[in-house]
């Protein structure tokens, strides 16, 4: 039960080597108190790869190891080393050992021997130690010597029980001849390990090109296909792929490209970890914007990375100041670091691995390459290719805001389209160009596409100051935009029409109100006319019903004198109650006819 | 016979001198034990007595096998007379062993 238990849980476990990009290939690094074969022909990195590994495992997790070559000696392999940075000396003193396995030039052999001598003074070794890696670099070199391939295979098995059976995560190097693949004689061991590791040195039209690949691993998932290898200053550097879904953050944030009118163009800036394309031709100012971009960013104070091709961190400092646009301070700060590629004979797949590298030891929020194409001058198109395709998932795996720039030679920016493809991957693309017309040359700036942006489908006019870039207001005319001095007479045009058309306005608005202003006055003075018709219409009213009462009081006074009858009067009336009030006052008129009405 | 003769003092210089061996064996691996039994019939055959073998077993003293340099088993050192040799394998080429044991070989006693 208990080994089936520690079986299944050896079987998940996973030993980080602490290479950059492998632990990524391989999913989490190598299998844990496992076997992995190294393979490749001679200078592919197989040593440097063990090392790298068991040098990681004793200095970041404390986990000792043993070392046993079979092909150079302790002091060659300590000064390799020392070119890494290694401290190898110290570690050989606390949690390495180093065993110096090669057989002396004069020892004779006679017959065959076994590797469970060595495999004795391992076992003591490691438990003094308490070390939980071993390399065994170059075995192949002590295996050739059993002629008999039956002997090699029992040694073989007899190593690989003793090291499942000691709990190390172990690394067998062996060489490969040429391209063939399967160490001679010993493809056996393919098929006993867990894990296959082949790499590949070749050359790609003079360019050498370093290739690792991840040929089998036993339970577990991997990036199957070949990597891109180099030597960095730490060591082994591989341009991994990442994991194969895209799994981006995806942002709605804006961040400013640092250009308020491109802002404005691009609907409010840039999205937040989108890259940025900048095609043009040579002295469109394309770094101008790039490098705006960067003080911008500095100054919210995100890390940033300036990576430029082929014209060194300085001198382009210095270009920027120019235009009003000030990088030393950031670097001097440290927000802003610039690293600055040669391309010459260089495989691009260097320059990915250095970016990589560079954005694992700045960790940038914003990034500016500069310019891209250069990596396609060599002459591996389709390498160049994939490289740049590569570093833009790689800067968008980080959810690095990128401004990328590429020089495009002419004015048809469906030329860089076919010459390097970014275009089909940047989220944005800008591109820029000059406008010959009248006499004169002048900066384009188009946003050819931006993705999930509402963005300007005008050509505008950019002008470079002291103060930095200005894109100018669009005048168009016949269909053409308008720009430098065309654009300047036409402007001013436009000034004297709007001046002439705001003269012609006053005077209508002049006009029309007068014509409200009479219209009022008449109104009022009619106003006051009715008014004053009603008045007069009230005060005949009343004057007229005093008259009646007054008449109505002087029949009844004579009534009363004369001591007659009263008269009920049944007379008509207008009013009800007028006539009610009039019949009971006239109750004594007898038959007297009734003055109102009449 | 005169020829013979003529070799014999050259031969009985060598083995007059004792030989002081070490051999490095791994517990009972198959070719450790092999090479005990090719080692000990060379010199009944070759040596008689003039001969002093130490075996150290590595599987139970590793320590000394790593200051002494060894990690191939079986291995044989010659440590005397001078030069010293070393030789790797079960011991059952028996030309190579004689060659590095400075012994003529075929010279039969």
């Amino acid at each position: 039960m208990t080994a089936r238990k520690r079986k299944t849980s050896r079987f998940l476990y996973k030993a980080p080597t602490g290479i950059l990009g492998f632990d990524d290939l391989s999913r989490g690094g190598l299998p844990r108190n496992r076997t992995s074969m190294v393979m490749g022909g001679p200078g592919t990195g197989k040593t440097v790869f063990a090392l790298q590994a068991l040098v990681n495992a004793a200095q970041g997790r404390k986990q000792p190891g043993i070392f046993v070559a079979f092909e150079e000696g302790t002091d060659e392999i300590f000064a390799n080393a020392a070119t890494f940075g290694w401290r190898l000396p110290a570690l050989a003193k606390s949690s390495l050992f180093f065993l110096d396995a090669r057989l002396s030039p004069t020892v004779v052999q006679s017959g065959d021997f076994e590797l469970s001598g060595m495999l004795a003074i391992l076992e003591a070794k490691k438990r003094e130690l308490g070390a939980g890696w071993i390399v065994f670099d170059g075995i192949d070199v002590l295996l050739v010597l059993l002629r008999d391939p039956g002997a090699a295979m029992r040694e073989v098995y007899r190593l690989r029980n003793w090291l499942t059976h000691n709990d190390l995560t172990a690394i067998i190097t062996t060489k490969i001849d040429g391209d063939t693949y399967g160490a001679v004689n010993y493809s056996f061991m393919q098929f006993m390990v867990d894990c296959v590791i082949r790499f590949d040195r070749r050359l790609e039209q003079g360019i050498p090109v370093r290739r690792i690949e991840i040929a089998k691993y036993r339970g577990s998932d991997f990036a199957p296909g070949e990597y891109p290898l180099s030597f960095g200053p730490r060591g082994l550097e591989v341009a991994a792929p990442g994991t194969t879904e895209s799994r981006y953050e995806v942002s709605t944030e804006r961040v400013s490209s640092g250009f308020k009118g491109l802002d404005s163009m691009l609907g409010g800036g840039l999205f937040r970890g989108s890259s940025t394309l900048i095609t043009g031709a040579p002295g469109t100012s394309k770094t101008t914007l790039a490098g705006l971009f960067a003080e911008t960013a500095c100054r919210r104070g995100e890390r940033t990375l300036f990576v430029s091709f082929d014209e060194g961190g300085a001198r382009i400092r210095r270009n920027l100041t120019s235009v009003g646009i000030h990088l030393e301070r950031h670097v001097k700060s440290g927000l802003l670091r610039m690293y600055s590629g040669q391309t010459d004979s260089v495989n691009p797949e260097e320059h990915l691995i250095r970016i990589a590298a560079l954005l694992l030891e700045h960790q940038p929020r914003c990034m500016v390459i500069d310019p891209l194409s250069a990596i396609s001058r060599t002459d591996a198109l389709s390498l160049a290719r994939a490289v740049c395709s590569r570093i833009i998932h790689t800067v968008r795996n980080n959810n690095i805001t990128a401004f990328i720039t590429s020089l495009v030679d002419g004015d048809d920016p469906q030329a860089e389209a076919t010459e390097l493809q970014i275009s089909t991957i940047a989220d944005t693309w800008i591109h820029l160009s000059y406008l010959v017309r009248g006499g004169e040359r002048n900066r384009a700036l188009t946003v050819i596409k931006s993705r999930g942006t509402q963005h300007s489908n005008q050509v505008r006019e950019l002008v470079l100051s002291a103060t930095g870039p200005k894109l100018m207001d669009v005048y168009s005319s016949g269909g053409d935009v308008l720009m430098g001095t065309l654009r300047w007479e036409k402007e001013a045009e436009e000034r004297a029409r709007k001046l002439h058309q705001q003269a012609e306005y006053g005077h209508k608005r002049r006009q029309l109100q007068f014509a409200e202003a009479d219209i009022a006055a008449r109104i009022t003075a009619l106003q006051l006319d009715l008014e004053r018709q009603r008045a007069e219409l009230a005060r005949c009213t009343l004057d007229d019903e005093r008259r009646q009462v007054s008449a109505g009081e002087w029949q009844h006074t004579v009534r009363t004198m004369r001591s007659a009858d009263t008269v009920v009067t049944t007379a008509p009336a207008p009013g009800k109650r007028r006539a009610a009030r009039i019949s009971t006052k006239s109750r004594t008129n007898g038959d007297q006819e009734p003055l109102h009405g009449s | 016979m005169a020829r013979k003769r003529a070799k014999a003092p050259a031969a009985r210089e060598t083995v007059t001198t004792v030989v002081v061996m070490r051999l490095y064996v791994a517990g009972k691996a198959p070719n450790s034990v092999k090479a005990i039994a090719n080692l000990e019939a060379i010199c009944r055959r070759y040596l008689k007595d003039r001969y002093k073998l130490e075996i150290v077993d590595v599987c139970e003293h590793p320590q000394r096998a790593l200051a002494d340099g060894v990690f191939v088993t079986p291995s044989l050192s010659k440590l005397s007379p001078a030069p010293t040799s070393n030789v790797i394998g079960n011991l059952s080429d028996t030309d190579n062993l004689l060659a590095a044991l400075g012994l003529p070989a075929g010279d039969l006693q």
